[in-house]
């Protein structure tokens, strides 16, 4: 067996507001991309199919498991990732309410829930509880538990409904 | 997983020609969510991707002429949000919002999931039961396959390699039909169903005069419980004989042992399942 060289391609991207490049494999993923070509590793990767929720982020405006989306399909999109939530050293309400209601303990799955937790609340931006827990339930927790999380959502939701 | 050679086409037609160019080295991908991860896993290898991200437009959802009409490209989140399909088909929204999670239905389309064929999915025994069709088209031309006609095996259909599908076509239902989706799941809400049951049922005078019943996740594909179906039709219908009636699905059924059952389990279930169906869609007391 000869090893060759992977087919390639250029993957040209805006994250956060802004460009960037890098000519990766064809099988690359995105949430592989976006780690290790760009350098942006907020985004975790857990489970690898789309089950956790780790690895979420906004695809052209659409929450999506970026661990199941190829870099190439991704070329041209628009891409929110958690390094944009906060402005600068101001934390999102999001953020600030995770964090004053102990909605994470080990932080792996933290990503994916303020990406996922920020997406709900901008389709529903007063959900009831059985609303946020039908849209988080894609998003796995292994040590703090979930009832903090909905706490961090609610809290989340009053601070922003008083903006 | 393999490398390959990406093709994202802009129109439909290019699509099909180079699935014509490439034959038997080509796999179409539209939203990618169970297709990918076939690809991580090393379960499919294909020298080509064809992906259909850049086609505009097949992602339409209209009524006319006593049907719903979905565009295959159409992401089953826009399925189950549609206003038009709550009108028109409630159970086929229902069975779309209960695939997986947002994240996925986000992105995961209507073509995709049906060309998948895998019969632990949602919508297929409703789709099964509502009489639904596919429009298919190649560099060859168009055909409409009935959904009854589609599924073979595990992840196989009548679909020739080279065909794509372009809409889903769903006829109105009489009005007065009751319907129902049980996805019976014992782990958490967004896995697959250890057991799925999609039922249709219309009641004249005490009488069954419709009832439609349709499995999931009970073998290689989703099932029609036809002989079932014929057993209550015209009857005057109660728990008990619902109940006896039921016994017959698991004959029809095949499960298979996995993490979310036992294979006889999901065939006492069956019956279970099937009869809590009918009774909700038949008004039936359950006993």
């Amino acid at each position: 067996m000869t090893t060759t060289t992977p087919i390639k391609y250029t993957v040209k991207v805006t994250v956060n507001g802004k460009p960037y490049s890098a000519e990766v494999p064809s099988y690359r993923t995105l949430v592989d991309f976006l780690r290790y070509d760009l350098g942006l590793t907020g985004t975790k990767e857990t489970c690898s199919i789309g089950v956790c929720g780790a690895c979420t982020i906004m695809l052209d405006g659409a929450m999506t498991a970026s661990c199941i989306i190829l870099a190439v399909r991704a070329d041209g999109a628009d891409i929110q990732t958690i390094e944009g939530v906060a402005n600068g050293d101001e934390l999102h309400p999001v953020q600030e309410a995770f964090i004053a209601n102990g909605g994470f303990q080990c932080g792996a799955c933290t990503p994916g829930q303020i990406m996922a937790a920020k997406s709900l609340l901008e389709e529903i931006p007063h959900p009831t509880e059985p609303q946020i827990k039908e849209w988080m339930m894609g998003n796995l927790c292994r040590c703090t538990g979930y009832y903090q999380i909905i706490d961090s959502i609610k809290a989340a939701a009053e601070t922003m409904g008083k903006r | 997983m393999n490398d390959f050679h990406f093709h994202a086409p802009e129109t439909i037609e290019e699509a099909a020609a180079l699935l014509v160019q490439h034959d038997g080295n080509a796999k179409l991908i539209a939203g990618g969510t169970a297709l990918t991860t076939l690809l991580k896993q090393s379960l499919v290898q294909p020298e080509h991707l064809v992906s259909l991200h850049r086609v505009k437009g097949h992602d339409a959802i209209t009524h006319s002429e006593g049907a719903l009409h979905i565009g295959a490209l159409a992401t089953q989140r826009a399925v189950e949000k549609s206003d038009v399909v709550k009108k028109h088909a409630p159970l086929l929204a229902e069975a779309y919002r209960r695939v997986a999670t947002v994240r996925i239905r986000n992105v995961a389309t209507v073509g995709g999931g049906i060309a998948h064929a895998d019969p632990a999915m949602d919508p297929p025994p409703s789709l099964l039961i509502l009489g639904a069709s596919v429009k298919l088209m190649s560099a060859k031309g168009e055909r409409t396959v009935a959904l009854s006609e589609l599924y073979v095996d595990y992840y196989e259909t009548t679909m020739e390699p080279d065909e794509i599908v372009t809409e889903l076509e769903v006829p109105d239902q009489p009005a007065g039909t009751a319907w129902t989706y049980i996805k019976y799941l014992p782990r958490t809400e967004d896995d697959y169903a250890t057991v799925s049951v999609a039922a249709i049922g219309e009641l004249k005078d005490g009488m069954v005069a419709d009832v439609r019943v349709g499995l999931g996740a009970l073998g290689p594909t989703a099932i029609r419980a036809s002989a079932l179906e014929d057993a209550v039709r015209g009857t005057s219908p109660t728990h008990e004989s619902l109940k006896e009636a039921s016994q017959s699905v698991m004959d029809i059924v095949d499960p298979i042992d996995d993490p979310r059952g036992s294979a006889g389990y999901k065939r006492d279930m069956s019956a279970v399942f099937a009869r809590r169906a009918m009774e909700q869609v038949l008004g039936v007391a359950t006993g």
